[in-house]
């Protein structure tokens, strides 16, 4: 039960020109477990959506990957070498293999196509069945992500739904082909707290009965701990620390881990308890620092700091970017 | 939806109405006094206080907008001074190439523009962009004129391929008068394909930008399907409304192309009457070209709603 179905391997992506491109991701390493959540964490610009769309093979016009590996296994156990892969294969995995749902539920249906139409398009592209049979294994599919009145919803357009709504047309069209994989890409972000609860309670559901991996992107560490197994933590195109969720949070290795896990809102507050927030910000990424991106941050920073380390594993399963890890533990 | 209908038909015969007294305005706010002008200068005085009389203009200026509404409402324009014949007649006679020509010229230039401006949209920024883009700019600057002499001097007079000029005489068949529109259409299309690529490609590059093309990438359809499915049926909305514009403006527009082939359109009639001062004609051309303006905006209107379920009137 606990095999590998997702490798990435020091994964480095550009934009722009290939002699001198703006590198977004510069040393990207995780690896995900059949039926596992990993939730890919850091602050805004931190490549979490670029790693994404590598993923998928989507990347916008300009982002091509520079080196690194991403090996994928499908759901048949065939093992896919992802940056290897003709365009022709790398499409007809995305939907049966890899799919994905956005953060922006409003705008990332087709405003001119019924939800039926849309969800069941993944099926004529993916699956031989007529369209009555499309049509029922879509309304059936509706019927999973509890929307109510299946049936009727299936014929009605985008713009007659609420953003919750929307958000689990998405789900239901990205799970329809049952991919072995589903990248979730703050899907929550842009919906209010309640629906955001019923939401991940049914990308939970979900999980549990068709046994998908999710990689699960956000930048809230409430939703990490309700949602994550493991924990990949980014910051500057590079992932700083890798753990289970437990160890992550009792033993955070890395400075910048901490720093985020400081600046939760605690949800039963002392009277005298306050938000730590990181100082400083996200440098930009054609002015990095050299060796460790977080130092001109770190309240441990010192030269040796400068030349760099590579994520290391530090206990069983726990992996962290710092020269102070068992200071910081 | 049948209120709305309502509504929009109420609509039009308002801005009917307001043309009829525009053009009744400006023909009248034209500079000197239409009897002695069409007279000319030998003249009598007699002559010319006949010729009031017989076009009521010796009537109170009130009087005279009544009777042209009243007119005007029974489908009577006026009569012709040129061709003494009733305006809605000689209309009647030059509407069908105007028409025609306005249609196919569009078809030409949707068939040139929509799939280049589309590659292009899809290619931005690449060599192949820029250089479709710049060739349909220097296609279209060319003037029409020159364009259409250049096809009836090669296709026409060398190769005899089709028809120089004219609309094949009063007895023409249908046949034949279509075969007189070929020159002519694709001279006008050759010109209007320049805008509506440019609309395409501009249209397009907006949808291809939307989340929900990603949407469709990620669902693992091929490209083809991406851009002609899921983005040309959004790109599309804004294109029929530049199109359906265009098509009202060609109708009475044409007049270099109506000229250079010599089409009794309604181009041509309408330079003509100004010319030769004949108002009846040059407020019946207003008329109609007010009219198919408010037909056309009212279909564009409508086909967006067939199109786009979040429009709603
Ligand atoms: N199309 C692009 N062209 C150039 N640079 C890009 C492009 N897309 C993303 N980047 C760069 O990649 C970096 C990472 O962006 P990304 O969208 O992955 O951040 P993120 O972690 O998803 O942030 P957020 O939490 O705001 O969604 C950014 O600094 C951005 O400047
Ligand atoms: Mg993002």
């Amino acid at each position: 039960m606990s095999e590998t179905i997702l490798t990435v391997e020091g994964l480095r992506v550009g934009f722009g020109r290939k002699a001198s491109p703006v590198v977004a991701l510069r040393d990207v390493s995780f690896a995900l477990k059949r039926g596992e959540t990993l939730a890919l964490v850091g602050e805004s610009g931190s490549g979490k959506s670029v790693t994404s769309l590598a993923l998928m093979g989507l990347l916008p016009p300009g982002g091509q990957v520079m080196a690194g590996r991403m090996d994928f296994t499908d759901r048949a156990g065939t093992r896919h070498d992802l940056t290897a892969l003709t365009p022709t294969r790398r499409r007809a995995l995305r939907g049966p293999g890899l799919s994905m749902i956005f953060q922006e539920p409003m705008s990332s249906l087709n405003p001119l196509f019924t939800v039926g139409d849309q969800i069941g398009e993944m099926l004529l592209l993916h699956e031989t069945l007529d369209a009555k049979a499309r049509r029922r294994r879509t309304i059936e599919m509706l019927e999973l992500v509890e929307i109510p009145g299946a049936a009727n919803r299936v014929d009605t357009y985008p713009h007659e739904m609420s953003g919750g709504m929307r958000q689990r047309v998405m789900i239901a069209m990205a799970m329809i082909c049952n991919p072995a994989l589903l990248i979730a890409d703050e899907p929550t972000t842009a919906l209010d707290v309640t629906i955001q609860a019923q939401i991940l309670d049914l990308m939970r559901r979900l999980q549990k009965d068709l046994g998908m991996s999710i990689l699960f992107i956000t930048h809230d560490m409430g939703v990490v701990a309700e949602m994550a197994d493991e924990v990949a933590v980014m910051y500057a195109g590079a992932v700083v620390e890798r753990a289970g969720v437990l160890d992550l949070f009792d033993r955070p290795r890395h400075p910048y881990t901490r720093g985020l896990l400081a600046s939760i809102p605690d949800p039963d507050p002392k009277p005298d308890e306050r938000l730590v927030p990181i100082p400083g910000s996200v440098p930009p990424l054609t002015m990095l620092p050299k060796g460790c991106a977080f130092a001109p941050r770190c309240p441990l920073a010192e030269p040796a700091c400068e030349r760099g380390v590579s994520l290391t594993e530090k206990a069983p399963g726990h992996f962290a970017a710092c020269i102070h890890s068992e200071e910081v533990a | 939806m049948s209120r709305y209908l309502t509504k929009r038909i109420l609509g039009m015969f308002v801005v009917i109405f307001l043309v009829l007294s525009i053009a009744f305005v400006l023909v009248r706010l034209a500079p000197g006094d239409p009897a002695s002008l069409m007279l000319g200068p030998d003249a009598t005085p007699q002559e010319v206080d006949d010729l009031r009389a017989r076009l009521g203009l010796d009537r109170p200026i009130l009087v005279q907008y009544l009777t042209f509404l009243a007119n005007a409402v029974q489908g009577d324009l006026g009569t012709s001074l040129f061709f003494n014949q009733p305006v809605t007649q000689v209309l009647a006679g030059r509407a069908e190439p105007s028409i025609l020509l306005a249609l196919f010229s569009l078809v030409v230039a949707l068939v040139i523009a929509t799939p280049i401006g589309i590659w292009a949209a899809y290619r931005r920024g690449t060599p192949g962009d820029q250089m479709s883009v710049t060739t349909a700019m220097l296609a279209a600057s060319v003037p029409s004129f020159l364009t259409g002499l250049i096809f009836q001097r090669y296709l026409a007079t060398d190769l005899g391929w089709f028809p120089v000029s004219g609309y094949g005489g009063p007895d023409a068949s249908f046949a034949t008068r279509l075969e007189h529109l070929v020159l002519p259409s694709i001279t006008l299309g050759i010109t209007n394909s320049a805008l509506i690529l440019r609309f395409t490609r501009a249209s397009m590059l907006d949808i291809l930008g939307e989340d929900y093309v990603r949407t469709a990438r990620a669902k693992g359809m091929s490209e083809r399907r991406v851009v002609l499915r899921h983005a040309l049926k959004n790109a599309g909305i804004p294109i029929i409304t530049v199109v359906g514009l265009t098509f009202a403006l060609l109708v009475s527009g044409a007049v270099v192309t109506e000229r250079v082939f010599n089409l009794p359109g309604m181009g041509n009639l309408a330079v003509g009457a100004v010319l030769r001062r004949d108002y009846p004609v040059v407020q019946g051309t207003l008329i109609v070209v007010a009219a198919i303006y408010v037909l056309v905006n009212l279909a564009t209107d409508l086909l967006y709603l067939v199109v786009d379920k979040r429009v709603k009137y």
